[in-house]
């Protein structure tokens, strides 16, 4: 094995020893720890970019944990789409760690840890080969959202954390339901040797094939949030600390990410494309209807997210190279833009007074009330003009998030269209996805732009924010991200379409991971 | 044989999801153990029951799929069950702190009307 091949590994190994190795340090040491932390973030990231440009080859890189030959051990694969995966949760972890640098990191224990341990466990299940293995990957990073979830205490994260708990627990079971159907039936749990060894199994027992895939797919769009599974996001989600809810931005993406990878890759998308299509419209509506009726920047920023899994899960059910490379684009510009949101709306709601959404006895217990007044520390950089920068930066994410140009929400959505238009009899569900689309961005529009008015501009004593550099910082990285990424649409538009016409023809990946003897 | 076991595991699945439906914190941990345990054995099964045959092919033995058992669903049910566990004791702790916190063992954190 070359030693580039180790590679593939490393987006695991390396949050995992940064993970542990900060469990053992003391709790007092938060400033050693958050150097680890963004040390191992930004090693990820290098490590992630290199991995994507490993993974962008005719065949996909396969990593034989403990050299164990495919069909027997567990493999990682990085092919582009899991290669762009790992790459979204190296930036998002980066600008997750450094928001919390500011305040926080502090706010309870062992939050670096748990950050790792979710870039771990989503760079797992982004690069597993194995049905089992993406179950505890599964598990893994959702146990540290639950962490993470709780991170910061106070009523309102517990009792919402609750139903999260709960709610995935659930699905957690009904994951390991289909493993085992599928298991019973067709004798392995490697994803490559399931898709060739699916089409030989006997009429009789496809049927149990099929439905323990069905229970599967429960299990992967209770993550995604697809209506009527997914209630209990945009209250969990809005009521996480502002770091913890701009990671959890991809964690609704991994749910789609897995159900786009196993559907694709076992079924060639053929059973269950009307499922997918109305759920995921009825998702969109209930997302837009959702924006339009909250009123909290948190609320708004989890149902922005069920729009974007409702268009993901709408558009990805045509099963057709063009319109899957476009969705990965916008699951990449709406994840972006969704995590700045939620950096965001912390800060802009920040007119409040300082750690009113912090427990009191968290705040004692970590001195968090006398931060501010303590001559010895400096407050750090704040920004002159906070609230120009901050309205700046809402325009931003607003255009992102409802799909307007020039930022890559738009680039996404056209091309979405573009695809989805295509074939030449259109179709009722095509013109019913454009019009969707069209309002889900008019709808996001007006439920962004009423945000903005009511924060900006209708308050009539306004109470500037005090924001540092440290947090406004990783806002500029993401929105900056954005806009480099229509500047570069072109390459990106090309390496996801790789990716997703790879997914449609599932060869390459079978034959990379169980070379023909 | 099968047939103890399909009722056993249909007791616990739907014992496990009537508590799930319930209104108390207790009782939703409660059924989702249940759950875990009906789900835990079904996987078992899912190498079939078998009595008395060993997961490990004998030397010199043919790889006769009647003389042993499959070792995969062993495996895979002792990694659940750890993680079950372990997400038990966790959900417990949380159930705790809301209990603590809101003043009530509602779900919701608040009595019904």
């Amino acid at each position: 094995m070359s030693p580039g091949n180790h590679l593939v590994v490393l987006p695991i190994v390396l949050p995992l020893a940064a993970g542990a190795l900060m469990l053992l340090l003391d709790e007092r040491r938060s400033t050693l720890k958050a150097a680890v932390s963004l040390v191992a973030g930004v090693a990820l990231l290098a490590v992630s970019i290199a991995l994507a440009r490993l993974a962008d080859a005719p065949l996909p890189p396969v990593y034989a944990v403990g050299s164990w030959p495919a069909p027997f051990g567990i493999v990682l694969v990085a092919d582009r789409l899991a290669a762009t995966m790992v790459l979204l949760v190296a930036v998002l972890g980066i600008a997750a760690i450094v928001f919390s640098l500011a305040r926080w990191h502090r706010a309870g224990p062992r939050f670096h840890s748990l950050v790792q341990f979710l870039l771990m466990g989503l760079n797992g299940a982004f690069l597993t080969g194995d049905l089992f293995n993406l179950f505890v990957f599964f598990e893994l990073l959702l146990a540290a959202s639950y962490g993470l979830a709780l991170h910061g205490s106070g009523t309102a994260r517990v009792r919402w954390s609750l139903h999260y708990i709960v709610m995935n627990l659930g699905a957690s079971l009904l994951f390991l339901i289909g493993i085992a159907l599928i298991y019973g039936v067709a004798g392995t749990l490697n994803m490559a040797q399931l898709s060739a060894r699916l089409a030989e199994i006997p009429a009789g027992d496809r049927v149990l094939a099929q439905a323990g895939a069905g229970v599967l797919a429960v299990a992967f769009l209770v993550k995604a949030g697809m209506w009527p599974l997914g209630f209990w996001l945009p209250s969990a989600y809005a009521a996480a600390s502002a770091p913890a809810a701009a990671l959890f931005s991809i964690l609704s993406k991994v749910g789609v990410y897995a159900v786009l990878r196993l559907w694709l890759l076992l079924f060639g998308g053929t059973i269950g494309a009307d499922l997918l299509f109305y759920g995921g419209v009825a998702t969109l509506v209930f997302g837009v209807i959702g924006m339009l009726a909250s009123q909290d920047l948190g609320r708004l920023g989890g149902y922005s997210l069920l729009v974007s899994s409702g268009t993901l899960l709408a558009t990805l059910s045509r099963a057709d190279g063009a319109v899957t490379g476009a969705a990965l684009f916008y699951i990449v510009a709406s994840t972006l833009g969704i995590a700045a949101f939620f950096l965001l709306a912390e800060l802009v709601q920040r007119s409040r007074a300082l750690g009113a959404d912090v427990l009191a006895v968290t705040a004692e217990a970590f001195d968090l009330a006398d931060e501010e007044a303590e001559p010895g520390e400096k407050p750090g950089t704040v920004i002159p003009a906070a609230m120009a920068l901050l309205g700046l930066s809402f325009a931003c994410c607003a255009l992102l998030v409802a799909g307007l140009p020039p930022l890559p929400g738009f680039v996404a959505k056209f091309a979405l269209l573009a695809g989805v238009l295509a074939p030449d009899p259109i179709t009722g569900r095509a013109w019913a996805l454009l019009a969707l689309l069209t309002l889900s961005g008019l709808a996001s529009v007006i439920a962004l732009g009423r945000a903005g008015v009511r924060i900006f501009w209708a308050v009539e004593e306004p109470t500037v924010p005090r924001v540092r550099v440290i947090e406004m910082a990783p806002v500029a990285m993401l929105l900056a991200l954005c806009f480099a990424l229509t500047v570069a649409a072109g390459p990106a538009m090309r390496y996801l379409r790789a990716a997703a016409d790879a997914l449609h023809a599932p060869q390459t990946y079978i034959e990379s991971v169980l070379p023909p003897r | 044989m099968e047939l103890i076991v399909a009722i056993l595991i249909g007791v616990l699945t739907g014992s496990g999801v009537w508590l799930l439906l319930r209104p108390r914190t207790f009782q939703v941990m409660l059924g989702l153990s249940l759950l875990s345990y009906g789900v835990n054995v079904f996987i078992f099964v899912m190498g079939w029951v078998r009595d008395g045959v060993p997961p490990i092919v004998g030397q010199g033995a043919a790889a006769d799929f009647a003389r042993f058992a499959d070792p995969l669903p062993q495996a895979l049910v002792l990694t659940a069950i750890v993680i079950s566990f372990a997400t038990t004791a966790l959900l417990l702790v949380v159930v705790l702190a809301a209990r603590g916190l809101t003043r009530t063992d509602h779900v919701d954190g608040e009595e019904d009307a």
